[in-house]
């Protein structure tokens, strides 16, 4: 049923399992022990770092698939998403898995655009057990969009660090996290040109997603336990919540996936990449609601969708967010 | 969404955390100092060995080349520069820094696909300009006052 | 004394350039090739040779000098062939410091290999 822009799920696929993974450095921030591949060199025992991630997005996916009770079976479909040129690091980890993949690029916003599609799909009763999942890796990134890792450059305070993690989630009908609504976004764009500072050029898109959440819906953000923003920043998430009350929204219970991964020890304005909102949500969030500490969150993954052409040839930086209502089986019988 | 583009960009201004300023220039400061003072060393120590100064002056600078090499390669000279900015940017080592980097990082993409071709792909604009600049003034000086 | 002026002159030169960086937003890149040509521009107006004479290293290490080093070698060069000169003069001046540091990065690429600095 459709409210809007946002699709209300009428079986509400389960998260039947999870996985995330995380290098050193997210290893070392608060929610390192929740992650299940936890190796602290990040090369993965690769030649390259291209490599490194795509065998921490392959061994975080396996981890998932081998959580997935007996009964449900091989996933019909895996949609899987990087930062890489051409999306290699899913495509290459996707070479040992014999399962349909699509490929798809939504920059930092991945997570919540896989999720989303895979839900739809299990919903619509078009797969009976779809994948989704996103990954990052801070070197792959680095040498790739902005310098060689040696290079010596100091960070602005707006910038983001991207993280070196990756998050895959299963769905179908079955016991855990249910997945109740999905909202695709509206890409928005408000003059944003630093790209040192995506969480600002997000923002908007976020907003968006959110006002067009709650007046379709009609729900008030204090139905959530929390309303997670996927890598805005420090910045971001200050903009964020200005947007949002110029909109007459109050957000109290924010929390930014760019900001909980790192803890206080945060580089910059925050984590980015689409690593970060993956693992967060794969090791932090879906075990929270299976545990039934939070009840009802609301997952918005944002992306930046320029690339280093663009931002060379000076056009603002587009934002999107995607949306993911997720409860726990407990919310669900009550509603 | 109401808010415009004008309106945002004064949200964004608000929202913009200060570089620490003072901080930023003290370390620029010392650290690009200490480069400088350790040229100033190197350059006299090349005299004392009875190098004229252009000569001097030249092997001052291949030592420092030579040494930032060696810093960066370590991943050294990366660590320095996050916190000493410009200090570690604008003496000739930044310069070797912009050149090393890149030869190292892009290895695997070919020794001549990778580090030659991406060797200067950052301190390629400083050569193209500074001779553009060098070619300029010398044309002038031949006609204004040869 | 000439090491206290080494020291003062170029972390000052260093300071203007993080000065540009925390105020002007402009990437590191545009500043060395900002600072290259501001060297060849202030070397013919005959300001950095006074410079460099009082400063030794602090004028000559920052990339100021490394325009001033360009622009006295396109004068030589033209004083001593005319025209032909300001084509060799520079790259000639330069040529130490830019194949040192060619050298270097080709033995770095040899013998080291790209670091995670998370």
């Amino acid at each position: 049923m459709r409210k809007g822009d946002v699709i209300v799920l009428e079986h509400l696929p389960a998260a039947v399992a999870y996985a995330a993974g995380g290098g050193r450095r997210e290893l070392d921030g608060p929610l390192g022990s929740a992650f299940d591949i936890a190796e602290r060199d990040t090369r993965f025992g690769q030649k390259t770092w291209e490599m490194a991630e795509s065998e921490l997005a392959r061994r975080t996916l396996e981890t998932a698939f081998g959580k997935v009770p007996h009964d449900i079976g091989t996933p019909d479909v895996v949609f899987a998403g990087d930062l890489q040129c051409q999306c290699t690091a899913s495509g290459y980890a996707m070479r040992s898995e014999d399962v349909p993949f699509a490929g798809l690029y939504g920059a930092c916003s991945t997570m919540a655009e896989s999720a989303a599609l895979a839900a739809c799909l299990v919903d619509g009763g078009f797969a009976a057990c779809a994948a989704a999942m996103a990954s990052s890796h801070f070197c792959a990134a680095e040498r790739q969009f902005r310098t060689p890792l040696g290079y010596g450059a100091k960070r602005t305070p707006t910038a983001q660090w991207t993280v070196t993690g990756a998050g895959a989630v299963v769905l179908a009908s079955g016991r855990g996290p249910r997945v109740r609504a999905v909202q695709f976004g509206r890409v928005r764009d408000l003059g944003v040109f630093d790209a040192s500072n995506m969480g600002a050029a997000m923002a908007p898109a976020a907003a968006e997603t959110l006002v067009r959440y709650f007046d379709a819906t009609g729900e008030t953000p204090d139905a959530f336990d929390a309303v997670y923003t996927g890598d805005l920043g420090a910045v971001g998430s200050n903009l964020l919540g200005s947007l949002l009350e110029l909109e007459g929204v109050r957000l109290q219970n924010h929390r930014d996936c760019g900001l909980e991964i790192y803890g206080r020890t945060a580089p910059g304005s925050g984590a980015s990449g689409a690593g970060c909102s993956a693992a967060v949500l794969c090791g932090h969030i879906l075990p929270m609601l299976a545990r039934g500490e939070m009840r009802r969150v609301l997952f918005l993954a944002t992306g930046a969708l320029m690339s280093q052409t663009t931002s060379l040839q000076g056009e603002s930086i587009p934002g999107v967010a995607h949306l993911v209502e997720f409860c726990s089986e407990e919310a669900m019988a009550c509603s | 969404m109401k808010t415009t583009k004008e309106e945002y960009a004064v949200l964004c201004k608000q929202a913009l955390p200060h570089s620490p300023v003072a901080k930023d220039c003290a370390w620029a400061f010392c650290v690009g100092g200490a480069i400088c003072a350790l040229g100033q060393i190197l350059l006299d120590a090349y005299g004392a060995l009875g190098f004229e100064k252009a000569d001097a002056g030249t092997l001052t600078s291949a030592t420092l080349v030579a040494l930032s090499a060696v810093a960066t390669a370590l991943g050294w000279y990366q660590k320095l520069a996050s916190k000493a900015g410009a200090g570690t940017l604008v003496p000739i080592t930044g310069f070797a820094n912009a050149v090393v980097s890149p030869a190292i990082e892009f290895k695997r993409e070919g020794l001549i696909t990778g580090t030659g071709a991406k060797m200067f792909t950052i301190a390629g604009p400083v050569i193209v300009y500074g001779m553009l600049a060098s070619t300029v003034w010398g044309v002038a000086r031949h006609f204004l006052w040869g | 004394m000439q090491l206290i002026r080494a020291f003062v002159v170029g972390g000052a030169l260093c300071v203007i350039g993080q000065l540009l960086l925390d105020y002007t937003g402009l990437t590191p890149a545009r500043i060395l090739t900002g600072f290259v040509v501001a060297g060849v521009a202030l070397s013919a107006l005959g300001l950095y040779g006074p410079l460099a004479d009082f400063a030794g290293a602090g004028a000559t290490v920052p990339l100021l000098g490394f325009g001033h080093l360009l622009a006295q070698g396109a004068v030589e060069a033209v004083e001593e062939k005319g025209l032909l000169g300001a084509l060799t003069g520079g790259f000639t001046a330069a040529a130490g410091g830019v194949t040192a540091s060619l050298v270097c990065g080709f033995l770095a690429a040899l013998f080291s290999r790209s670091r995670d600095q998370s």
